[in-house]
This record gives C-alpha cells, structure tokens and sequence, in this order.
C-alpha cells in the first residue's frame, strides 16, 4: 500500500534520534515566571491581577480579551511582580505579567473544575476548553474553542490529531503519544462528541512505528477513530497536506479546514483537552524538547509555561560550546531564532533547539540557475524562483498572479536551493505586507 | 547577558547540494564520453579540451575581475561550459578555433547578458552555432583514423549504410563528444540517478524523436524501420544533446510541464532539420531555438497551486 501524502517536500536530516528516547519529565521553575498577554492568536489578553496579588498554579491570571482570544493561567505560586512589557522569542517586547515564584507550587483545587462528561452539554465542554486556555500548540496558536465553533458544524465529518510531527529534531509530540497515548485517544473521543457526524484520524508519520502500534491498538476497538500512517516527509503535519493526505480533500490560502469538513488538533492541543475536561487542569504547561548538539545533553521537558528559557539550558548541563552558533525557539525548517535566553516558554514553545554552528550565516547567496529544484519541492505548487524575482522586484501584481499567497512558509525552497537564495524569507516577507496593505 | 547568538529568517538548515556541486557532478558525468574522445581522437582532442575548459575560465574571470564583480570561476560553470564547446568540436581544429568560441560562450552569451542564470541560450550551444556559421569549413571537417570521412549521419542523409553498432560504441567520425552513445547513455543515466537532471526533458526528446522518425519511415513504405531509428538515435549529437545540453538548467523551462513539452518541441525540431535540412545535423539549432522559447513555454505551464479552485466541502 502506498502511503498517504502530498505532492512535493523534501527530507532534511531529522535528527530525532537525538531525543527522541528520552522519558517526558517535569521541570519546576526555579526563577520568575514571565506570561506574555499575546501568546495566542487574536486579541491579546486582560490582566485581572495586580502587582502584589498572590496567585496559585491553575489561576487565571488575564482573561481573554475577545472571542478570538484566551484566557492565561499560572504555572507557579507567588507573588505578581509587575506587569510590564517584556522579551519574547519572538523577538519582540510583549506586555507581560512577570510572578515572583515562591517555590511552593501551591495548586487552586482543580476537582472543583470537574464536571461529569455524560452531564456536560456541547457548549459546555466548549466553554471549559475556552475556559482553560487552550489554544493550537503546534506554535500558531490559534484559540481551541474558536476552531471547535465553524459556522456550519454540519459539514464537519473529520477531526484528525495531528501526530506527524514533521518538524527535524522534534520529540514532544513523539513522547505524548508512546507515554499517554490513552489519554490522546479520550482527548480525541471529547472533540468527535462536539459534532454529530465526525470521525477522528490520528495521522503519525511512519518513522514513529512504535506510536502507530499503541494508538492502533488502544483504538481497533472504537470505530470512529482510525489511525493513519503518513509518509514521512516535510511538511507533512502542514495543515493543508494533513488534510489532503488523510481525505483527498484540498484547501487554499482562502479557505479554512473547516471548508474541507475538517478540524486538525496538534497532540499536545488533545492533551490539554483531556487535562481541562476530564482533571479540571487549566492549560499551564506543555512539552519542550531541549535538543541540539550544542547542548550537553538533550530532553523532553514537561514545563510550566513561563519558564525562562535560560533555566532550561541549565537543565540540561549547559551549552557545550562557549558561542553556540543559533539558538531557535521551534524546529528548524520553521522555528524563529533567538537573539536572547532571557525570555519565557510560552503555548506554542515546542522547542529549543541549540546548534553548534549556523549553517545560514555560513553560506553566502549566489545567482539562481533556474535547477526548479524549488519548484518541484513546493508543496503550495507554486514556482518559488518566480516569486522571489517578482517580489524583489517590487511587482506585487505578478506576485499575485503567480499565486505568491498560496505560500505556506514551509521552508522547503530555501532548503533545496542550491545557489543559497533565500527564498522563502523573500516571499513570506512579502505576504505580510500584501496582508498588512490589504488591512489599510 | 552577554551572548552573539546569530538570526535570521527561517529555515535554519539548508541542503548540502551547491551549484558548484551540481556543476562537478555533470563533468563527472561527461567523464566517459570526454575519455572515450581523447581515446578515439588521440591527443589533439585533449588539448582541445584542455584548451577550451581554460580559455573559457580565462575569460569568465577577466570579464568578473575587469567589471568589479566578485570572480566566481570557482561555482565551474564556466569549466563545464568549456568542456561541453570543446565536446561539440571536431577533433582537428586549430588552436585559435575553441578560444575565439569560449570567447563568444563565456563574454557573448553569458557575461553581457548578466552572467550565470541569465543567459537565454546556452552558452557552448551559442558559441558552436556561432562557429559553425562562421568557419563551416573547418566546423564540418571531420577526419578519422587520419582519413576525411563523412559522419554517420551525413552518410546516412546520402543514403549509404551505416554500422549502428560502431555508432554506438563511438568508434566513428564525429565531433570529440559525441560519438560514443554508450558513454553518453552512462553519464545521462547518472546524471538521472543523482537527481541532477529530470527525466522529463532527455525522455521526451528522444520519445517524440524516436516517434517521428519511425513515422517517416512507414511514410516512405519502409515500414518500421529499426536500424534507421537506431542510426539517427546513436548518430550526430543526438545523445549529448538530449542529455547535457536541452536539460541545461539555465536555458530549459522550470516547470514539469514546460520540461515535457520542451522535450517534444525539440525532438519534432531535431526531426525536421535532420530529415528536410540542409545539413545532416540538426541537434545543435533545435536546442537554441528551444532555447529562445522558453519563457513562452514558462508562461503557459505555470503549475497549478495547490488548493486552487477548491469549493466548500458541505
């Protein structure tokens, strides 16, 4: 049988092996803990505490500030130290609640949020996801409740958990699924019972057998789940290919999967599903895989959200080198890069992945000579080379025309290229002024 | 803190391949056929190869140095471009013959419209079409074993016999390059295999090719002529062309579409200037003007984005 896929993508090294046998284990902030109001798509969220406040793990801390929004959660006990704006990986400053930790980890009473699930409507289980904060943790973070409310619940007929996890390096995902892979399947259950015709497909790239083989056999019993291999590729867990993958059905730039009668969940999203619903646990923390070989040793972490990203360099030993050459928050192919430690886990921080020596600054830009090496990786189909001409020509028209929006900043064309264009920073910087203009 | 941690946009990893790494693997690939020449055309043909690589590295680097632009000899596309002119050569030429065709190649066609990736015709194509108009005399002198002879294919077009099997095994007349289709056949095989070129351009050349010669055979009441298609196959420049020189990467479409059907026009081309041309060759001028519509045949195969014109699943 072949497998299921897309047309396009490439395979980088994927350097999974590097951590991909390390046991999931908790890691207690020592330090401050630093909550950024924007972490999610939308509008960013209200603060309802003050300087001073005592506050506990689980509390809500800001509340969303809109439908598009989310609520924010503390991870530590201790004292609010100020709010004011702070460093992000992202690399921009952010207002942000900063607590004080007082080392005592002292929880609200999460039994008070449980509500038996055969007595929980619909929009009940809708608004305690709402409730605990949840949004997409694959890293874009869009708000869970917003995606579980299309306009037309109707045509929804499938809800795949994304576990490709196509990212190089990448193991959180990995480790939830061979560790609690039960919990995976009742997240699942939850979201299927929100709509009256869907089915659930976990999709798991085939390099992870051993993850196939639990979920399979936790679910050959439940006849509205089925588990899918995926053909391990880049960017097999973008969500266009997932879902074309798994139904045959395409969506473009325009369209959301809703329009394909889709829902895709990340499997760190499912878990905090299940967390909220079934434990009454707010979402406060989330799996960082530390990997990388210019750390001394390398992890799964399940961290309190807030958590400085130095403190978890320093769980690992350190870096192994005194300049390590690129610290990126998130894979490689999409990640960002970091120009400083001194900023918090936030829900989309999948990853810190440390390198040695950067690979980008080391290789210098050369003339295009047309391979159509990118052309034939693109998994939008659309003609990368061409885009960049006509995007540093300032043609935004043809850029236009020759689909430049289609473009899911995947990366692969950068990767490909021989002469070492950039290619996708070209086009994906001019998607966001095109956006930005169409806003005006 | 005090730490240079170095960004940028990502990704962050990049392909090991670089162009001076796709570059090497071609030479490497017309390695058994640049062997084969100088075995079969003794030293003259080495130091017209030696001659022709150096002269057009000479000239890429003197243009870059004298326009202060970074010399970038080092990417060997300007070492290729030399090998494949001196490929295209016939074995006895003077001296003088492959510098002033580098010179064309390297300053003509590929500095003064921009250096590499931006010359519209490939640039040892340009520069043999350019010779060959220009000293037809010297360009069609093909001598063998110190004997003048006609090359297969001329023999072929005056309606002598030909032996297929000495086309292809290369023991012919011919220019350095072409003659051996085996050696060919194994550097384009490579080439397939590394995934440096794609199937698309070299087999729907040679398919479409192939398709009209049998045609014109059974036209002629000939029936299906194997040995005729095997000769035009084997013969002339057929082999290096659909494998070395239409799928230059510069001068071929980049869409798989635009591929294939470049590799139809050039093999219905290559059919007529054979078949009905004057000169017994026609590889040479099909690819140049396979060349010159390139951006016509980019233009209607653009690629359909994915997703687009999708509707709304109910």
């Amino acid at each position: 049988m072949s497998l299921l896929t897309f047309s396009g993508g490439i395979h980088p090294y994927d350097g999974k092996d590097l951590s991909k046998d390390k046991m999931i284990c908790e890691y207690l902030p020592k330090g401050d803990c630093v909550y950024p109001l924007s972490q999610h798509i939308g509008a960013p969220a209200v603060p309802l505490v003050k300087k001073g406040d005592r506050v506990l793990v689980g509390e809500k801390i800001a509340e969303a500030g809109g439908f598009v929004s989310a609520n924010i959660h503390s991870g530590v006990s201790g004292t609010v130290k100020t709010i004011e704006p702070r460093m992000t990986a992202g690399g921009t400053k952010v207002n942000s609640i900063v607590i004080e930790n007082d080392g005592e980890f002292e929880e609200v009473d999460f039994r008070e949020n449980i509500k038996p699930l055969d007595r929980m409507y619909r929009e009940d289980v809708k608004e305690a996801i709402k409730e605990a904060g949840i949004v997409g943790m694959g890293g874009a973070g869009f708000p869970t409740h917003v995606k579980l409310s299309p306009k037309n619940e109707d045509a929804i007929d499938t809800i795949i958990v994304n576990g490709a996890e196509c990212e190089p390096y990448l193991t959180s995902d990995y480790r939830r699924m061979v560790e609690i892979p039960e919990k995976i399947v009742k997240g699942l259950q939850i979201v299927i019972n929100l709509f009256d015709h869907a089915k659930g497909i976990i999709a798991i790239e085939d390099n992870k057998p051993d993850a196939i083989k639990k979920l399979t056999d936790l679910t050959k019993d439940i006849d509205n789940i089925t588990v899918n291999p995926v053909k391990t590729k880049y960017p097999q867990g973008a969500e266009r290919q997932l879902i074309y993958a798994n139904t045959g059905r395409k969506i473009n730039s325009s369209m959301l999967p809703a329009d394909a009668g889709c829902i895709v969940h990340n499997i760190d999203t499912i878990v905090a599903i299940y967390n909220a619903i079934i434990e009454g646990r707010p979402l406060f923390e989330r799996i960082v895989t530390v990997t990388g070989d210019a750390v001394e040793d390398t992890a799964n972490f399940r961290v309190r959200l807030g958590t400085n990203v130095q403190e978890l360099i320093d769980a690992v030993g350190g870096f192994n080198i005194e300049d390590p050459g690129k610290i990126i928050s998130g894979g490689p192919m999409m990640g960002k890069a970091m120009f400083s430690l001194d900023v918090p886990i936030v829900k989309g921080s999948s990853a810190l992945l440390c390198f040695r020596e950067d690979i980008v600054s080391a290789s210098e830009p050369s003339n295009c000579i047309r391979c159509g090496r990118c052309v034939e990786v693109c998994p939008g189909r659309v003609m990368p080379n061409k885009l960049a001409l006509l995007a540093s020509n300032g043609d935004m028209e043809g850029f236009i025309k020759y689909d430049g929006m289609e473009c899911c900043e995947c990366g692969c064309c950068s990767y490909v290229c021989p002469a070492k264009r950039h290619l996708t920073q070209i086009i994906a910087g001019t998607r966001k002024q095109i956006l930005a203009d169409k806003k005006k | 803190m005090e730490q240079t941690m170095k960004i940028s946009s990502s990704p962050h990893i990049r392909d090991k391949e670089t162009t001076a790494n796709i570059m090497g693997q071609v030479i490497v690939a017309l390695m058994p056929a640049t062997i084969f020449g100088i075995y079969n055309f003794g030293i003259k043909a080495f130091i017209t190869i030696l001659i022709t690589v150096i002269s057009c590295v000479v000239f890429e680097a003197c243009y870059q140095k004298n326009m202060g632009q970074k010399v970038t000899v080092k990417d060997l596309s300007a070492v290729l471009t030399g090998l494949l002119l001196a490929l295209n050569l016939p074995p006895d030429v003077p001296f003088w013959l492959p510098v002033l065709g580098s010179f064309f190649a390297i300053i003509v066609v590929k500095q003064l419209f921009g250096g590499l990736g931006q010359n519209f015709m490939n640039p040892a194509l340009g520069a043999r079409c350019f010779l060959l108009i220009s000293f037809t005399g010297r360009m069609t002198a093909f001598t063998y074993d110190a004997v003048t002879t006609a090359t297969p294919l001329a023999s072929l077009k005056a309606g002598e016999s030909v032996d297929v099997m000495s086309m292809f095994l290369g023991t012919t007349a011919g220019t350095i390059g072409e003659t051996s289709a085996v050696a060919l056949l194994i550097g384009g095989l490579f080439l397939l295999a590394t995934g440096i070129i794609n199937y698309r351009i070299p087999v729907f050349y040679l398919g479409s090719f192939a398709v009209f010669i049998l045609l014109y055979g059974l036209a002629q009441g000939r029936g299906i002529d194997i040995s005729f298609l095997m000769a035009h196959l084997f013969g002339g420049g057929l082999m290096l062309g659909a494998f070395f020189m239409a799928t230059d990467y510069v001068t071929s479409p980049i869409t798989p579409n635009g591929r294939i059907l470049f590799g139809i026009l050039l093999g219905v081309l290559t059919f007529l200037f054979r078949i009905f041309g004057g000169s017994a060759e026609g590889v040479s001028y099909a690819i140049i003007i396979g060349n010159l519509l390139v951006p016509l045949i980019e233009r209607i195969t653009v690629p359909k984005a994915f997703g687009k014109g999708a509707v709304k699943h109910e």
